[in-house]
């Protein structure tokens, strides 16, 4: 499905390119004015761009979530913040590296930044789990989380996982219960949290560090409750039927602001932020400096109160004695 | 204001209604599936539907499961009318919410209300299994959270009886926002010290394990319950091992320090009043 970093839908333009580039090419070695024939490629190259990233599919937007080229959470944080210390483990069992943590400065102030960590080469991704975690992920996530309620540090969180890791040692150690805990614990701190989606949002494994004051989402990130091709698997018995899944689910940041479940969409550079991450980076800075400024005039109990207002008005429903909702 | 809530309640004098018991036919006999005996399906009934030769827990409806746990003519129904909509316009769903209204003679796949155990007010609320297999969408979220509210606000204690495989597919990520939500009503309970007992019954999965389920004060579990966060054959898929003997089950939990205790079906009403003893 990729060639080259670009995927299949993309093709067209990546041809077009190429050929503008050829001519380019040509008109140097050679001598030859072409810029009249090249202006006109640009053009239609322009219009082609338009055209694709202007309305991408809910499944090419899946295919831009999971692309190997896309930043991940530790580039997201050496790109936004400034004295990034690593803290680690879960004092219970072990360090998993699957979920990354520690305390950075936002602008001068002292955060605690936690987020799935995918990987980038094969060796890195293998050690991280390709960001699938295991309940010590979890854990280490709520200590350090519980160490930034205890020093009034915001917390950042960025969600980016295919889910909780489907393990035997993971059942074993109560994968469900370190993301209940996670949930509920979160509920009830009362710093400002703001959760950023960044790539994949996948179901319970993902909202285990998503409980905030503020939900942002990147343009072409996606959040389900199951991946596309577990619906398909159920709904069809068919995982190939996944990109009618993805549809069907509503998963994409637009579908989830009208759903009333985000708070804004961070907009991504044209074909997706692994075209240009140091863009990407500043666009999340910008809204995650936007939201803390506004969480900061609030209380400890008006930001609990507010998030969990944010959570209780979500939901869709009938109820015939006080009129639907 | 919470009075307004209570006006629209409806009085269970027994449970199951009239409607309900004439549905089934007197006389029927059910298979155990577990040892095969034969089981006459009224005495089964009278054992709150467990095998009187190998213990199985046959499943429970919430009305049966209201009987089983309730004083008689003790329960009083909140939100009844709180109904399920399509919002993502998810295919076939409006059907199978038919269906399922029509086979269960419920609204939805919890009913939450308030009623006496041993003469100890709390706040109950039971899934049933066979409303789109006890999954929570918007309503059952809805529902449980309300019920988490009252317990807090009237001080009751609140006891839950799980019977779900998840958070439910067709409401998408609405429904795993109910995981954050109820969580959230958990929590507010938990900082008011208000005691919240966690059944796990069969199955309590994905979703629903991954959130309340999992979070009492006491968590208890009926014998051979199924019970965890990722599905078995995702598992065995995504490791390519066998899973161990017991797996997943109540009894595997318990070992594995998940559970306070399991509890077998015949005493766990005797379990709840103790429990409220302690705690009244
Ligand atoms: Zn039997």
């Amino acid at each position: 499905m990729i060639t080259n970093g670009y995927l299949s839908f993309e093709k067209p333009l990546v041809e077009l390119r190429a050929k503008i580039a050829e001519l380019e090419k040509f008109m140097q070695d050679k001598s030859i004015d072409l810029s009249d024939e090249i202006a006109i490629l640009e053009k239609k190259a322009e219009k082609l761009e338009k055209e694709i990233y202007g309305n991408l599919t809910t499944w090419q937007k899946v295919q831009i979530a999971r692309h190997t080229s896309r930043p991940t959470t530790l580039y997201y944080i050496k790109s936004i913040f400034t004295d990034f210390m690593e803290l680690r483990g879960d004092r219970l069992y072990r360090d998993d590296q699957s979920i990354i943590g520690g305390i950075a400065k936002l602008d001068g102030r002292p955060v605690t930044i936690i987020g799935q960590e995918r990987g980038t080469d094969t060796k890195d991704k293998i050690a991280r789990n390709f960001g699938l975690p295991h309940p010590e992920g979890y854990r280490k996530a709520l200590r350090l989380m519980q160490q930034a309620n205890k020093f009034g540090r915001p917390i950042i969180t960025f969600i980016d996982t295919q889910g909780a890791f489907p393990g035997i040692e993971a059942e074993e150690r109560g994968q469900s219960e370190a993301i209940a805990r996670n949930l509920r614990e979160m509920a009830g701190f009362t710093v400002p949290i703001i959760c950023v989606v960044t790539g994949e949002g996948g179901s319970g494994g993902a909202l285990a560090i998503g409980v905030g004051n503020r939900l942002l989402m990147l343009e072409h990130a996606y959040y389900s409750v199951i991946t596309p091709e577990g619906a398909a698997a159920i709904l069809w018995r068919d995982a190939s039927k996944a990109q009618e899944a993805a549809e069907a689910l509503k998963i994409t940041s637009a579908d989830l602001k009208a759903l009333g479940v985000i708070d804004e969409i961070v907009p991504e550079p044209k074909g997706g932020a692994h075209r240009n991450p140091e863009q990407q980076a500043a666009f999340i800075k910008k809204a995650i400096v936007k939201h803390l400024n506004s969480l900061l005039k609030l209380t400890p109990d008006e930001l609990l109160e507010d998030r969990y207002q944010k959570y209780a008005q979500i939901g869709n429903y009938l109820e015939p004695s006080k009129g639907s909702r | 204001m919470f009075k307004d809530l209570f006006r629209k309640q409806r009085r269970y004098a027994t449970i199951p209604s009239e409607k309900a018991k004439k549905e089934v036919p007197e006389g029927v006999i059910e298979k155990c599936p577990s040892c095969g005996t034969i089981l006459i399906a009224k005495e089964l009934e009278k054992n709150l539907k467990v095998c009187k030769s190998c213990s199985y827990h046959f499943p429970m409806s919430a009305q049966e499961r209201i009987q089983s746990i309730v004083d008689v003519g003790r329960f009083f129904e909140y939100d009844p009318d709180l109904l399920s909509e399509d919002p993502l316009s998810f295919p076939n769903y409006p059907e199978k919410l038919a269906q399922d209204k029509e086979k269960t003679n419920l609204n939805e796949a919890v009913v939450t209300g308030e009623g006496t155990i041993g003469g100890y007010p709390a706040v109950i609320g039971v899934m049933d299994p066979r409303f789109r297999m006890g999954s929570m969408g918007s309503v059952v979220g809805e529902k449980i959270t309300r019920a988490a509210e009252r317990a807090t606000m009237k001080r009751y204690p609140f006891l839950l009886f799980s019977a779900s495989g998840g958070a439910r597919m067709q409401e998408g990520v609405l429904s795993l926002m109910q995981m954050a939500k109820t969580s959230a009503a958990i929590e507010k309970m938990n900082r008011n010290k208000v005691l919240f007992v966690s059944i796990l019954t069969n199955p309590t999965t994905g979703g629903v394990s991954a959130s309340f389920a999992s979070l009492g004060d006491i968590n208890i579990a009926e014998p051979g319950a199924l019970i965890g966060f990722a599905g078995r054959r995702v598992i065995e898929q995504t490791v390519r091992q066998r899973l161990p003997e017991g797996f997943q089950t109540a009894e595997f939990l318990l070992k594995h320090g998940q559970l306070d205790m399991v509890c077998s079906r015949l005493e766990l009403r005797d379990t709840l009043i103790k429990i409220l003893e302690f705690h009244a």
